[in-house]
């Protein structure tokens, strides 16, 4: 089913997070980051930080926290099944830590197709705030297999 | 940091269990990663991992490197998935130094020669 490309400039409703200290331990222990850094409070003070810092990556979890974040694709018609993640950029303005209440808003910034219909592409940017500054954008890339069409 | 400079990163093996984890660290819940009959279901043969987690990995290598409030911008492409076992291998190479910003590649590929993801990162050099 193609994507109207009517979709490019909507927004989605902004939403915000908590980033929590246990959360940051957690996700150190599942990606194997053994840097104390992350999970020690006194040894992310001891490196300069003022709490326990957001990875790198981990912005995108916590906009994976939005509690309506399937609305987009399911008010598209897309099965989340024949969806693939494309691709990913994030670009950094400012450390996140713990204690930190982020705000995280999108906007559809591209939609294309590839393989005659067969690949259909979504292309959003999202802004993250702390209380106003912007912290990081995130683009992601989002690929839509039609799978009646010819790959 | 000069043009040439390599830095690898060994991840673990993708067991099960690792995705268990990254799905509950990361709240992506999505059911190819941690279910293998709902993966069967839809002819999927059997979980593979978050490209996330790739990405994260990336992201330990990138700060093993330098402080991470060196890094300007990381991003990346997802070229191929990466199966339950797999032992993905992240490296980095300084592809140009120039106005006091290092710009890297960054691929991750497995023993097989499957390159999974390609990206690239810019840090302020020092």
């Amino acid at each position: 089913m193609p994507i109207d490309p009517a979709v490019i400039g909507s927004r989605s409703p902004q939403h915000s997070q908590e980033v929590e200290r246990g959360r940051l331990r957690f996700f150190a222990h599942a990606t194997g980051q053994a840097d104390p850094v992350h999970t020690d409070l006194e040894a992310a003070k001891a490196a300069g930080h003022r709490d326990l810092p957001v990875p790198p990556t981990f912005l995108f979890c916590l906009d994976m926290d939005n509690p309506r974040r399937g609305d987009f694709l399911a008010g598209l018609g897309v099965d989340v099944r024949t969806v693939l993640h494309g691709g990913q950029k994030f670009e950094y303005h400012a450390q996140a830590y713990a204690g930190d209440t982020l705000t995280f808003a999108t906007e559809v910034v591209d939609v294309y197709a590839k393989r005659g219909g067969a690949l259909e592409f979504i292309v959003r940017a999202t802004e993250v705030t702390r209380d106003g500054e912007l912290i990081a954008t995130l683009t992601g890339t989002i690929v839509v297999r039609d799978p009646k069409a010819a790959a | 940091m000069k043009t040439g400079d390599t830095l690898t990163l060994d991840a673990p093996e993708i067991t099960r269990t690792v995705l268990a984890l990254y799905a509950g660290a990361s709240g992506d819940h999505n059911p190819v990663h941690i279910d293998s009959d709902a993966c069967r279901e839809v002819g999927i043969p059997d979980v593979f991992a978050h490209g996330m987690l790739s990405m994260a990995y990336l992201g330990r290598l990138l700060t093993d490197w330098v402080p991470q409030r060196r890094i300007r911008s990381y991003e990346v492409r997802f070229s191929a998935i990466t199966p339950v076992h797999a032992k993905p291998r992240c490296t980095g190479t300084v592809s140009r130094v120039e106005d006091g910003l290092a710009h890297l590649d960054l691929t991750i590929s497995l023993p097989d020669g499957t390159v999974t993801l390609v990206g690239s990162a810019v840090v302020l050099a020092n």
